[in-house]
């Protein structure tokens, strides 16, 4: 099983593009639900982390991958 | 009062430059769970038309990164010259998609998606003599007033 429920691939796309995809994304899913996020954007590691602080879902990690950026998000119940 | 955050933003600029600042943070503050409200007045109505044809200008733009070091050779003179306001509008929009910014278009979609309340300013449309029906549907338009009465009550009010 892997460790996550769903996948966005949001690679080159700029600010604040991930983001937004990753929002719409998250309302598909349910609350517990991890999405995992693709990213190619270095100003989304702070802003997938503010996100996460302000809209309660939970940021389990977030690591880069030569260049690019990945991100577990978990989505709040 | 609800405990939902809201933000107002007052968009008075019509270039294709400044689209940006207005539409990119109203659908992230949409994306957090804000309530939006952008205000268009004066040129920001440029910003509601069905038919964007938004333009940049160098011209009194010295902050502009010119393609090529132009703006190192090239004088302020030449930024007047007929056909450099569409040479630099294509190079522009070729530079935001070459980087994966989105297009103002999908910013605005996106932005009326997730709810971002739009009002035109009625006396801007009066003051030049623009159509209604050459704007989006989703728009309501206002006054001064209606503005306040959403300010009045939001976390974060910015004017752009």
């Amino acid at each position: 099983m892997s460790d996550f429920d769903q996948e966005l691939d949001a690679r080159g796309l700029n600010c604040p593009l991930p983001i937004l995809r990753a929002k719409k994304a998250l309302n598909d899913l349910n609350g517990g639900e991890v999405l995992k996020i693709l990213s190619t954007d270095p100003g989304s590691v702070k802003d997938f982390d503010a996100f996460a602080q302000q809209t309660g879902n939970e940021l389990l990690s977030s690591t880069e991958e030569g260049s690019e950026f990945h991100f577990l998000m978990r989505k709040n119940s | 009062m609800s405990d939902t955050k809201k933000m107002t933003v007052i968009a008075t600029k019509g270039t294709l430059d400044w689209a940006y600042p207005p539409y990119i943070l109203s659908s992230t503050a949409a994306a957090l769970g804000y309530d939006v409200v952008i205000f268009y007045t004066f040129y920001g109505l440029q910003l509601l038309r069905k038919n964007l044809n938004l333009k940049v200008s160098p011209l009194g733009n010295p902050g502009m990164p010119m393609p090529m070091g132009m703006d190192k050779w090239f004088p302020v003179l030449g930024t007047t010259i007929p056909g450099m306001e569409a040479m630099m509008t294509a190079m522009m929009k070729n530079t935001i998609k070459s980087k994966g910014v989105a297009s103002i278009e999908d910013l605005r979609s996106l932005c009326l998606e997730a709810d971002v309340k739009m009002i035109g300013c009625q006396m801007t449309i009066d003051l030049f003599d623009m159509k209604r029906e050459d704007f989006i549907d989703e728009i309501e338009l206002g006054g001064a007033a209606t503005y306040f009465e959403h300010a009045g009550q939001s976390d974060i009010n910015l004017y752009m």
